[in-house]
């Protein structure tokens, strides 16, 4: 299929094809870094995930709306605020929720599942409601549109840039708070044993309804993210789900290490496979390749070594 | 044909009808409905269908939730439109439309069961609806077995005709073939690339593009990729769009994924302005969703758009937007689902009947003059004859008429040459 | 302790009964025929919800992927009644005729290779037993033997789900992709559509339904039950008496399995048709919430909670088209945080222990305690939720 394209043409493709790659990568890590810490941390299957996601879309929404009309000076930048708006917007729902339901279901984990694709149902006849059952539009900024030039033949999408350093810049940060910070330690102790935590001081119940609001606030901000380059709807949360627990699942739920890892490989499988056959083949092929080495290990990729 | 604008002409009821058409936006402007006594309910339905001597019941069955709420909200808003208007100017033979509305939520047997309902249960006159191919492939067997009417709006890939349906979108050789000619004319485009999502009407939409394009246009299809249905990330096709350098690339990607796509497009710098893209699935409704800044300058093949300079559109978009709001912008397929209920109206006065039979005798060569597109007519095929139009995406979401053909475009459905 | 040891006690044959005359004499009494086969398209999910309450329930396995069981068993039937409905005469318009009509429409001239079996009734009816179990098996056996468990199995059986779901809309000439298949008539020349066939499929599939809860039940009182609740609730224990749980989870699986497909048969039978939604994600996550509402513990209680959902879903959305989502996801919610063994759970805690105080009161000769001990065990266990 190469034979009738030059090298030159041959190799930027390859440069931007890899850079596809990397986008898709962002998306990734940015859709499963808040599952990441809810599921992986918590053990809470959340459902709604999507949902907390296009939450965070729909705030964007209302925000370029909002400059729009009584300050279209600052246009360009509101983007920024949007994002800041969504992660707290999506925070605060997820802590409510976390209160209301999440809380009464630390034991049994397999009925947050229930529980969470019931509340999926109800925020997505929310937003029905509340803003229609028709897609809407969200007007980007002129500069974060189009492309950046690189050679003549190599072009990069300014927002696949974009994605790329806020996907770098919310994993340094969850990174930091999670490792470094004094609340990650005490998070990890409640992850790792909840009992013993409470014992030395911690309030266990104040940290699950904070990290469950993190988790539900950076889902926030990606689906503030994805408003560049995906759909707002109702129902437009359902598209990433499947794919975000298998990142993290794939990675190994409890590493931040293993998240990222695999986001990598599911993003550069899939793309290299896309390049050579249809897209749906593609995705097929790769879904079996997660699960098929799923299988042969099962703990993922990185697994967190404890004693049960 | 020419024999049923012949009996069309000699009938005097025929004479009135249209007359009564041509009054249609004077009454809606008074209103206050005044029902004229119809004839007997004992004659006009033998069947033991909905109909008493004040009211008859059509069913309406759409998603108003799941996925597909996006598109078909357009047509439920517009079938209501067209039942209030006909009420207004009289109702049918007499009689108030009733309508009972069903939600076939986004999932195919869902509707096949409404609709069974709406058939066996409520005994509707006629239903209203469906959208997608996989819906009215599910309610297909229940409207033949049951002796039900649907009028379904969509465009659509053909290869279907049945005696209980009228097909009031367009079916793949109408909407794409002249879109197509029209393209390769202008631009004299040889290369084409096609992107479409994983389902039968793409598949089947870009059979037919590809049979006309190297059989008829002797061009060339450089690439043609299928993406599942909700897929986000198009990045991989556009590279092989940019590598391939098509003169046209031709989509049919639909629901949140086109969003996606044109966003994308726009990203990695394909500038619709220079790069000619035509689409059979976007229409003002996607647009909405897409944002008119990223898909600005690409061309779409349709029979309708909102913006068409003619007196009955203007009347329709006013009367939409009266009932609807302002801001709601008007597809194709909502124009085309608006078609159904004013149908469905001068057959059954020409046939003087509800009776499913005598309607579906009774279709071939209706013809609405109140169209919002302009003069339509129903084929003996039960599609519609209808022009096909090509309009250029502008940035407020609306498009601008670029070219439209002469003359109605015949209904095809079974293509010979494009199997 | 003594009920214990026989198939079934006196109150779950009372159960079982009072099921028995409610589908067999009241709805069939009650509802016209257009209610009465959607009564049967409700309890080809209960077939599903049974095989879930043998699975999730008893085993602790919760699988998100009976869509593909449902599917595969689904599609074998559909398969057959397709080629029937595609004989050379009804097809003479194509440009093959005698092959299914979406194969016409996308090129394809002749059978595929795997479809020919399918003229056979007998293989079909094989097919829609062997392919699921052999599927699970596969599955099973792959994830169990690497004690792979809990959340994890949940998230990859919805993986697997979402594989076939791509696969048989992609491969749309092998299986009529998203539109499915549509317009199946009949069955060795009988046709399926009209009422009075209606009618006969509804007592079939009540018979198979009866069938399946036997087994079922035939199941939990065995010893292999009472493993399965032993290895839910700590699996190194039994790991650690020499039993292979792996082996027994398997077995669960696949016994899921089985009636999912039987319950995916019956629906392209009863409907008439089959499409890729019912193997995906929702559908899938929609059967475990029938046997979530009817109490996961519950045999008879997974068949209520089947009717009760879908009945709730039919006449909500036909009252309130636009805002039955808000009824069902609160239905979840409700379902979980307050009643989490269902309704089993609410029969067994409020209203058996009246029924029984009632019947107590009036012939005080008989031995009440006895028989409200059994009621609770028969309802669901107190602290309910498989520990994972």
């Amino acid at each position: 299929m190469f034979g009738d394209y030059s090298i030159g043409d041959l190799g930027s493709i390859f440069v931007m094809q890899g850079f596809a790659g990397l986008i898709l990568f962002s998306v990734y890590v940015l859709m499963a870094l808040g599952l990441a810490i809810i599921f992986g941390q918590m053990g809470v299957i959340n459902m709604a995930h999507g949902e907390f996601m296009i939450l965070g879309a729909y705030v964007t929404w209302m925000t370029s709306n909002f400059f729009q009309a009584f300050l279209p000076s600052l246009f360009s930048g509101y983007f920024f605020v949007a994002m800041i708006l969504a992660f707290f917007a999506s925070g605060a729902l997820g802590m409510l929720v976390e209160w209301a339901l999440i809380r009464h279901l630390y034991k049994r984990p397999l009925d947050t599942l229930l529980a969470t694709w019931g509340l999926s149902l109800i925020l997505q006849q929310a937003y029905r409601s509340i803003f229609g059952a028709r897609e809407v539009g969200v007007e980007l900024p002129q500069w974060m549109l189009g492309s950046q030039k690189v050679t003549d033949s190599i072009e990069v999408p300014i927002n696949g840039i974009f994605v790329m350093c806020l996907t770098l810049l919310i994993t340094i940060a969850v990174a930091y708070v999670m490792y470094k910070s004094r609340w990650g330690r005490q998070v990890r102790a409640v992850v790792q044993n909840r009992i013993m935590a409470g014992a030395v001081g911690i309030n266990t119940e104040r940290v699950d309804c904070y990290t469950f609001g993190l988790g539900c606030g950076i889902a926030g901000i990606a689906g503030s993210a994805f408003t560049m380059i995906g759909s707002t709807g109702p129902t437009s949360g359902q598209l990433y789900i499947v794919d975000t627990f298998l990142v993290v699942v794939f990675g190994g739920a409890a590493s931040l290490v293993g998240t990222i890892a695999s986001a990598f490989s599911i993003s550069q499988t899939q793309s290299t496979l896309e390049f050579f056959m249809s897209g749906s083949m593609a995705k097929v092929l790769t879904l079996l390749a997660v699960v098929g080495i799923l299988m042969l290990r099962p703990q993922g990729l990185f697994a967190l070594k404890v004693r049960k | 044909m020419s024999d049923d604008k012949k009996r069309g002409l000699d009938s005097p009821l025929r004479r009135k009808l249209l007359m009564g058409i041509a009054a249609i936006p004077a009454i809606s402007m008074f209103g206050g409905p005044s029902f004229a006594a119809g004839p007997a309910t004992s004659a006009v339905n033998t069947t033991g269908l909905a109909v008493t001597d004040t009211e008859v019941t059509v069913g309406i069955l759409h998603s108003a939730t799941g996925t597909m709420a996006i598109s078909e909200t357009g047509s439920i808003e517009a079938e209501k439109l067209a039942i209030a208007q006909i009420n207004e100017a009289g109702g049918v033979l007499g009689r108030k439309i009733k309508i009972i509305q069903e939600d076939g939520a986004s999932d195919w047997p869902t509707f096949a069961e409404k609709a069974k309902k709406l058939l066996v249960n409520d005994k509707v006159a006629a239903i209203m609806g469906c959208w997608t191919s996989a819906s009215r492939k599910a309610v297909l067997p229940v409207m033949e077995q049951y002796n039900g009417m649907l009028y379904y709006p969509t465009f659509y890939e053909g290869l279907e005709q049945s005696k209980n349906v009228i097909y009031t979108g367009q079916e793949a050789t109408q909407q794409i073939l002249a879109g197509l000619n029209w393209i390769a004319k202008e631009k004299g485009a040889k290369s084409f690339f096609f992107v479409g999502s994983d389902y039968i009407w793409p598949r089947t939409s870009n059979k037919i593009a590809r049979k006309h394009v190297e059989n008829v246009l002797k061009g060339k299809v450089v690439g043609e990729e299928y993406y599942p249905l909700g897929n986000t990330q198009f990045n991989s096709v556009i590279n092989k769009i940019k590598l391939t350098k098509p003169d046209v690339i031709f989509t049919d990607v639909v629901g949140g994924s086109n969003v996606a796509f044109y966003k994308q497009l726009k990203a990695a710098g394909i500038d619709l302005s220079k790069q000619a893209l035509l689409t059979i699935s976007v229409t003002e409704d996607e647009i909405d969703g897409i944002g008119g800044e990223n898909i600005a300058g690409a061309y779409a093949c349709m029979k309708y758009f909102q913006s068409l300079k003619n007196e009955n559109n203007e009347k329709f978009v006013a009367a939409f937007h009266k009932m609807w709001g302002e801001k709601t912008v008007i597809g194709d397929v909502t124009q085309a689902a608006y078609l159904g209920p004013w149908l469905w109206k001068l057959t059954v006065e020409k046939a003087g009947s509800f009776d499913v039979d005598k309607i579906a005798a009774a279709s071939p060569g209706i013809e609405f003059k109140g169209a919002p597109e302009g003069y339509v007519r129903i084929h003996e095929n039960h599609h519609l004859w209808s022009k096909t139009r090509v309009g250029k995406a502008k940035l407020d979401g609306q498009f601008e008429l670029i070219y439209e053909t002469a003359d109605l475009v015949e209904p095809d459905p079974f293509p010979k040459g494009y199997q | 302790m003594n009920d214990n040891a026989r198939f079934v006690n006196r109150k779950e044959l009372m159960g079982i009964l009072v099921l028995a005359v409610l589908l067999v004499v009241i709805l069939p009494l009650s509802l016209d025929v257009f209610r009465l086969n959607l009564v049967a398209k409700y309890l080809t999910y209960a077939f599903v919800a049974l095989g879930l309450v043998i699975c999730w329930g008893f085993g602790g396995i919760l699988s998100l992927g009976q869509g593909v069981f449902f599917g595969l068993g689904g599609y074998c039937m559909a398969m057959f009644l397709k080629l029937e409905a595609s004989s050379p005469e009804n097809t003479k318009i194509q440009s093959t005729p005698g092959i299914p009509d979406f194969m016409d429409w996308n090129q394809i001239t002749s059978l595929p290779l795997f479809w020919k079996p399918f003229h056979s009734l007998t293989f079909t009816v094989i097919a829609i037993i062997v392919v699921p179990a052999f599927f699970a098996f596969i599955i099973g056996a792959a994830m169990f033997k690497r004690r792979v468990g809990g959340t994890y199995f949940a998230i990859i059986t919805q993986a697997v789900a979402a594989i076939l779901t791509i696969l048989i809309v992609g491969q749309q000439g092998y299986t009529g992709g998203i539109n499915g298949m549509t317009d199946l008539r009949t069955l060795k020349g009988w046709d399926i559509r009209p009422d009075h066939a209606k009618i006969v499929l509804y007592f079939f599939e009540v018979a198979l339904l009866f069938g399946c809860i036997f087994i079922a039940q035939f199941i939990r009182r065995s010893k292999l039950g009472r493993i399965l609740v032993a290895m839910r609730e700590k699996e190194d224990r039994v790991r650690f008496s020499g039993y292979s749980v792996a082996n027994f989870k398997i077995f669960a699986f696949c016994v899921a399995a089985m009636f999912a497909a039987i319950g995916g048969a019956m629906f392209a039978l009863n409907v008439g048709f089959m499409s890729p939604s019912f193997v995906g994600i929702v559908p899938s996550i929609e059967m475990v919430i029938y046997t979530a509402v009817g109490g996961r513990l519950s045999i008879l209680g997974a068949v209520y909670g089947t009717l009760l959902v879908n009945f709730a879903k039919t006449s909500l959305s036909e009252s309130f088209p636009e805002l039955w989502l808000f009824g069902l996801g609160g239905l979840f919610i409700a379902v979980v945080l307050a009643f989490p063994n269902g309704l089993a759970g609410i029969w067994g805690d409020y209203i058996q222990p009246r029924i029984d105080r009632l019947f107590a009161s009036r012939k005080s000769g008989s031995d009440p305690k006895a028989d409200s001990k059994n009621g609770k065990s028969f309802g669901p266990v107190a602290d309910g939720a498989p520990a994972e």
